[in-house]
């Protein structure tokens, strides 16, 4: 056996050419689904096909509505888990004694943030579409999808409140500030720029989730914008969907599909580019 | 001064109000989850408004819906077979009171129904009628027939997914647990190992800029929508399968689980290299430095101290592909049948929640199964959450 043992350095050799292999493998693969979105995407892209609404069972036309409802399913969520979610955060970070309470908050939001979206999905049109009787309107929607962000935001706050050496705290107090005064402007200024980031990364999560809004807000085919909160929307997540699975005519629908899938990538990808930006910004400036 | 304090005590209540609604509405969720679902066990199979009915004569009192089902569907064609006399069973449904009644009988606007079911029943002895609510006599000879309600073991172990079949509906989680175990089980199977290997990649071997280059767009692909991924899925993957494995159709479980893999990938490779990064170096140099090359310090010393690390991104990328719905619901082709092989369609939990809320009557016993399948997802993301927790907390005593 021991003849056929290779030297260590053909092993190390080996094995980094495999890894280097299998890396490439993955990051091409990824590539190539991106790419094939944005060489199909782009060519549909036109002025008409961002500022029109959709005509012919969206065959034809524009996704006008589907943009503007998106925007407006994350606006509505973000005004309503934004506040909560980081004021919840710093209550249950810096204000809470460490006891089973806060275990047990703690631990229920770890949980929520990962449940499956579409649970979130079936709850929100339980609770908002039909007990609350709001009916598919924009206002269950963007509730359903606060709250499924929610959980993400409080976790995204902890997590920077406690990255917060304790001694910068513990400084503030005994030049006799207060525990507003130091949370205010002691520990906030510290680390928000990790909670601006986290939040930002919530609007990419809430723009393409799908889930969640089959059945609490999303027409499938609506070609104006909505009267008011309690209209339906259209929202560009379920329009692709729609486009693929559920249209008269699929095969005359694809183009549409994919000029419809290129907006939406390029809005997250916009989303995600811009909270990283946010982020190096920063770290520049605390520099 | 006072001032000041008022403002802190009024800061402070917003802080507590809003940490307040937050609990509240988490807990909401999960007492209304759970409520709705468990609703399903006190719910009847049998359709809502409908009745079934025996001669009163016949002993049988009671039949399972999977009973009722074989009746109807003329595997068992004798009561003795559920526990009766032998008689032969004779189904009756409303079509077929016209050929057994003449209009005159059945009356001008059909108002003598109730009476000719109420004949028909009691004429026949080995007759089991199904019909609505609304067309029980006032002055019924025949006997009902209980269908017990929907019990936890029927709901877990059994194998058919009929939620809108007449007379009764069939509950079965099992083969949507399968198929969701299935493609889960075969995505892991794919992203764990190339998921570890570009994780070690990235941390240990890529170079500088490569590594700065790689990462964020790494993390930028997980930001991309399901949907996105399964449109991809199902006018690539799938039309390549159906040909590669010249099948009927490409919507498969192995469509699923290869969509599902890519979508994991990220996670995976993210979570995984943070863990392997934060290896101490000096771990790594003391190996160097008894002679080992960097590819056996890297196998033997930096990846065993990272396993609890990398143990949470392999958990995490599962629960995430557990829970996927959309791509999922796009490429599996969504049959609820038991799975034989990874070449045939399947249909996962979320999938089925997805594909059925929309047609399921709000608060029907259709809709409370949803509720109840939530419920299953929502115990198992808390069981992969916990498995995490209990990983990281080992690590850091």
């Amino acid at each position: 056996m021991q003849g056929f043992r290779l030297s260590k350095k053909t092993n190390q050799l080996l094995a980094f050419n495999l890894f280097r292999l299998v890396s490439f493998m993955v990051v091409a693969s990824l590539f190539l689904i991106l790419g094939f979105i944005i060489i199909n995407g782009i060519s549909v892209i036109n002025w008409d096909f961002l500022t029109k609404a959709p005509s012919n069972n969206g065959t034809e036309g524009g996704i006008m509505p589907a943009i503007v409802g998106t925007l407006l399913l994350v606006l509505g969520s973000i005004i309503f888990a934004f506040p909560i979610g980081v004021l919840s955060g710093i209550y249950i970070n810096e204000y809470l004694k460490e006891n089973w309470f806060k275990k047990i908050v703690r631990s229920m939001t770890n949980n929520l943030s990962g449940v499956p979206s579409i649970v979130f999905g079936l709850f929100g049109m339980a609770l908002f579409v039909h007990t609350l009787n709001f009916g598919d309107s924009l206002i269950a929607g963007s509730l359903t999808l606060g709250l499924m962000v929610l959980p993400i935001i409080i976790r995204t706050t902890e997590e920077a409140l406690k990255s917060v050496d304790d001694s910068l705290r513990q400084g503030s107090y005994a030049l006799g500030a207060t525990k507003l005064q130091t949370i205010r402007k002691v520990v906030l200024p510290v680390c928000y720029p990790n909670i601006v980031t986290g939040l930002i990364l919530s609007v990419s999560r809430v723009s393409g989730e799908t889930a969640p809004i089959l059945f609490t807000c999303a027409a499938s085919f609506l070609p104006r914008l909505p009267h008011s909160i309690f209209d339906q929307v259209m929202a560009l997540p379920y329009h692709l969907y729609v486009l693929i699975v559920s249209g008269t005519d699929l095969e005359k629908a694809r183009p549409m599909a994919y000029g419809t899938a290129f907006v939406l990538i390029a809005l997250v990808l916009f989303v995600n580019l811009f909270a990283n930006a946010v982020r190096n910004y920063f770290i520049k400036k605390s520099k | 001064m006072k001032f000041r304090k008022a403002i802190e005590k009024f800061s402070e209540s917003i802080l507590f109000a809003s940490s307040t609604v937050t609990t509240i509405a988490v807990l909401f969720i999960v007492f209304f989850l759970f409520k709705s679902g468990m609703g399903l066990f006190s719910a009847s199979p049998l359709e809502d408004g409908y009745a079934l009915a025996v001669n009163a004569s016949n002993p049988v009192k009671q039949l399972t819906s999977r009973q009722i089902k074989d009746i109807f569907n003329g595997d068992v064609t004798n009561w003795k077979e559920v526990g009766g006399s032998d008689d032969a069973i004779q189904l009756f449904t409303i079509d077929e009171l016209s050929s057994n009644y003449t209009e005159e009988q059945l009356g001008a606007s059909l108002e003598h129904i109730p009476a000719c079911v109420n004949d028909y029943v009691s004429k026949n002895k080995g007759v089991f009628a199904f019909f609505e609510k609304r067309f029980l006599d006032k002055s019924f000879s025949g006997r009902m027939v209980k269908v017990p309600n929907i019990t936890l073991a029927e709901f877990l172990n059994g194998r058919e997914w009929y939620p809108t079949a007449t007379p009764v509906a069939q509950f079965g989680v099992l083969p949507l647990i399968l198929g969701t175990l299935w493609v889960t089980f075969l995505a892991i199977l794919i992203a764990i190992p190339v998921g570890l290997i570009t994780a070690i990649y990235l941390a240990e071997i890529a170079g500088d800029r490569m590594r700065r280059f790689l990462k964020p767009v790494i993390e930028l692909l997980a930001g991309i929508p399901s949907i996105v991924y399964g449109f991809f899925g199902l006018v690539v993957i799938v039309p390549f399968l159906q040909q590669l494995f010249n099948l009927p159709v490409g919507e498969t479980a192995l469509a699923g689980s290869l969509v599902l893999a890519i979508m994991a990938l990220p996670t995976i490779i993210t979570i995984a290299e943070d863990a392997i990064r934060s290896a101490p170096v000096s771990l790594k140099e003391a190996s160097l430095a008894l002679g080992a090359s960097h590819w056996q310090s890297l196998s033997r010393v930096v990846i065993p101290y990272a396993k609890s690390g990398i143990l949470a991104a392999f958990i995490l990328g599962i629960g995430r592909a557990i829970g996927e719905t959309m791509a999922v619901l796009l490429v599996t082709g969504n049959a609820a049948t038991m799975p034989s092989s990874v070449l045939e369609p399947v249909r996962t939990i979320p999938a089925t929640i997805a594909g059925e809320l929309g047609e399921a009557p709000f608060g029907g016993t259709h809709f409370k199964a949803l509720f109840a399948l939530g419920i299953i997802l929502f115990i198992i993301t808390f069981v992969f959450n916990t498995l995490v927790e209990v990983i990281k907390s080992k690590k850091s005593s």
